[in-house]
């Protein structure tokens, strides 16, 4: 266990440039015992800006339950930082007491029971009551979106994003910034931002071909006679991590060096504050904080962290609005002669059942399923224990989806891709289709089965290990560890790529892995072009229907070494 | 635009000079090219930059740009390819800067590395380690 004190540092309550008066909320709440509307929203205004940020909401229109991770490893001097605190750790850093509705928001603990207690979180009609109550104490607010958007539901892969597009449209952001929209094919996202009322923004998004701006880097608001100048920053590594087939002309990248430029560049047209809006990852942005100096704050995304204090990087402000839409995060700032003079900040929990749906967003919604709903609704089966993607190496969702592919596609080895996103569904329930597309929903994915040897499958768990342990952020895709059936391994998460895999062991045979062999191996999310296969739901659809009832057992098959 | 190690194209002001450096060295030559380049002076650090992408996004072709004010040359390696001599730059008294990008194919991780020849007659070193990834993806 971990004390408060140790992590001090890393909060702003240990913050000499404002005090500890902007936040704390959280604890008072907690004592209360019950929540209701009002509290939830209960804010004193403060200063001359209010920013609202909301990220990473993966096309989840209607309330989900969300699982936090149990396992969210820091590596190098990342290593015991928030974001990488889970659990216990979490409470105790954040002096959240167990079994509150905090608690059950921001961590994985006791997951089953307190879901029931409290309920489902976000939703649009519910992110539009708040984003209005808001707005109409502080009409100048700026709503910022970090992305991740038109992407990860049965409702966007049907009208490729135009379900998110109008919902998120009407709650009328003034920017965002980028990933997974890419995967709609470029044409798509073309077409789309052609008829976006505000401002797509990525500094780092270039032309391939020329190494050209290929979109608008930043924008300047006059709020309340502030300059905010918003500068957007896309995912760094979409050609790497995502088929680069879907955006051949694209090239994206940290561009430390740009993101400077940028900085130099709006604070020479008079900008009193500099905001980045970033689809970086936490880790990413905590560097790129203490590199790029003139940045005021950061909003994080991406790595779809929710903390409920920003964290102090110099004197850049970091901010985590969570994902799925389970949080948005209201920040005021008094910003006099270019500088934060104060702050009040707030992670606001979209608890479902306490925050009253805006009536014209649930219409909106409800518009965009109605065709859909049908199909959507139908049972495909029943979950005897809670499916929850998140965690460093695995989650109960991929453990299935893992176990249907070897049986499907009769393969020794199984492998699933880290995605973050995708909502849990709690133990005992059914299962429908609308929650198998929300763990597996996108635009490349066919179930492949092919064939590698025990060398070349380690030499792939190695890079994508050091994608998510390399101790320089910079080096990081974010994600989580490729998830793997029908195999166990150790892993030192300390060590340099290449040697931080070992005892890869066949789980049926108990078997070591011999790197000469050649194994078959199926999975899905290949970044390859014309990967064969069918759709990773037709094939986990049919293997849950002909099971009935499923039920995960917990996975030990991988065995960690954290230095 | 399609280059391969053979084709590499300079982009810099008037001035600058490239040469190729002949393909069918090896990776054992890696200290000879040194050597020649730097007549086996010292390599200090300092006052040159070489800007790459940490991941590249296409191995095949990765942009890589190397700035060294006042130098006469640049010489830019690539250690772990099968020929680690890319090519050296060459700043005659007219460069208006001593910059130039170019793209070269990276056969896997390495630290992308430029010596600098300064008009002094020094030598200064500068690496930008890229990494070569068969991806994937989380987020």
């Amino acid at each position: 266990m971990i004390s408060r004190r140790d992590f001090l540092q890393a909060t702003v309550a240990a913050s000499a440039i404002w005090g500890a008066d902007g936040v704390g909320r959280w604890s008072r709440l907690a004592a209360q015992q019950r929540l209701t509307q009002d509290q939830l929203l209960d804010f004193k205004s403060t200063g001359n800006v209010t920013l609202i940020h909301i990220t990473d909401c993966h096309g989840q229109l209607v309330p989900d339950w969300f699982r936090e991770p149990e396992v969210n490893l820091g590596v190098g001097a990342q290593k015991g930082l928030p974001p990488h605190v889970t659990g216990a750790d979490f409470l105790k850093l954040y002096n959240i007491k167990p079994g509150t509705p905090e608690a059950y928001a921001l961590t994985y603990l006791d997951f089953e029971a307190m879901a029931k207690t409290y309920g489902k979180m976000g939703g649009f009609d519910r992110l539009a009551t708040v984003v209005k109550s808001i707005r109409a104490e502080r009409p100048e607010a700026l709503l910022l979106d970090g992305g991740d958007t038109w992407h990860g539901s049965y409702t966007v892969l049907k009208t490729k994003g135009q379900d998110m597009v109008n919902a998120m449209g009407a709650l009328k952001p003034d920017a965002m910034t980028t990933h997974w929209e890419f995967t709609l094919g470029i044409d798509r996202v073309k077409e789309i931002v052609g008829t976006l009322p505000f401002a797509f923004l990525g500094a780092n998004i270039f032309d391939a071909t020329w190494d050209e701006p290929a979109f608008d880097p930043y924008k300047i608001f006059d709020r309340n006679g502030v300059k905010i100048a918003v500068i957007g920053q896309a995912f760094p590594y979409l050609p790497v991590a995502n088929p680069k087939w879907m955006f051949p002309d694209l090239s994206f990248g940290i561009r430390e060096d740009r993101m400077a430029a940028m900085v130099a560049e709006v604070k020479g047209k008079g900008a009193d504050l500099v905001v980045l809006l970033s689809h970086n990852g936490f880790d990413v942005d905590r560097k790129m904080a203490a590199q790029v100096p003139g940045i005021d704050v950061i909003l994080t995304g991406h790595t779809h962290d929710a903390l409920p204090e920003p964290v102090l990087v110099g004197k850049t402000m970091l901010i985590a609005s969570g994902s799925n839409g389970k949080f948005i995060t209201r920040l005021d700032l008094d910003v006099q002669g270019k500088e934060i003079k104060g702050f009040r900040h707030k992670l606001i929990p979209i608890f479902s059942d306490v925050i009253a749906p805006d009536a014209e967003m649930a219409k909106l919604v409800a518009d965009q399923r109605a065709p859909y709903e049908k199909e959507m609704a139908e049972v495909i089966g029943h979950t005897g224990s809670t499916l929850y993607r998140r965690g460093n190496f695995n989650g109960t969702w991929d453990d299935l989806i893992c176990s249907a592919l070897i049986e499907d596609r009769q393969a020794d080895i199984a492998l699933s891709p880290g995605f973050r996103w995708g909502p849990t569904v709690v133990a005992d329930q059914p299962i429908t289709r609308e929650d198998l597309y929300n763990a597996t929903a996108m635009t490349y994915p066919n179930a492949y089965r092919s064939e590698m040897t025990g060398a070349q499958l380690k030499a792939i768990l190695e890079d994508v290990a050091d994608n998510l342990f390399n101790p320089d952020p910079y080096y990081q895709q974010g994600g989580d560890m490729v998830r793997v059936g029908g195999m166990g391994y150790a892993i030192d998460v300390t060590k340099a790529q290449g040697q931080r895999l070992s005892n890869l062991t066949l789980l049926n045979t108990g078997e070591a892995v011999d790197p000469a062999k050649t194994y078959v191996i199926a999975g899905w999310g290949s970044i390859n072009k014309d990967t064969q296969g069918p759709p990773i739901w037709d094939l986990v659809e049919g293997w849950v229907k002909r099971k009935g009832t499923v039920s995960v057992e917990p996975n030990h098959s991988v065995a960690v070494t954290t230095g | 635009m399609r280059l391969s190690r053979r084709e590499v194209l300079a982009v810099g002001v008037g001035g600058v000079a490239l040469t190729l450096i002949a393909p069918g060295a090896h990776a054992s030559e890696l200290d000879d090219v040194v050597a020649k380049f730097t007549g086996g002076a010292a390599v200090g650090s300092g006052g040159v930059t070489v800007t790459a992408p940490e991941i590249a996004e296409n191995g095949n072709t990765v942009p890589v740009t190397v700035e060294a004010p006042g130098a006469v040359a640049i010489l830019l390696l690539a250690p772990s390819n099968p020929t680690p001599a890319v090519c050296t730059f060459t700043f005659g008294p007219a460069a208006g800067s001593q910059k130039a990008a170019t793209r070269i194919r990276l056969a896997k991780t390495q630290d992308v590395t430029a010596i600098a020849k300064m008009a002094d007659g020094k030598f200064v070193k500068a690496v930008a380690t890229v990494k070569v990834t068969v991806g994937g993806c989380g987020g």
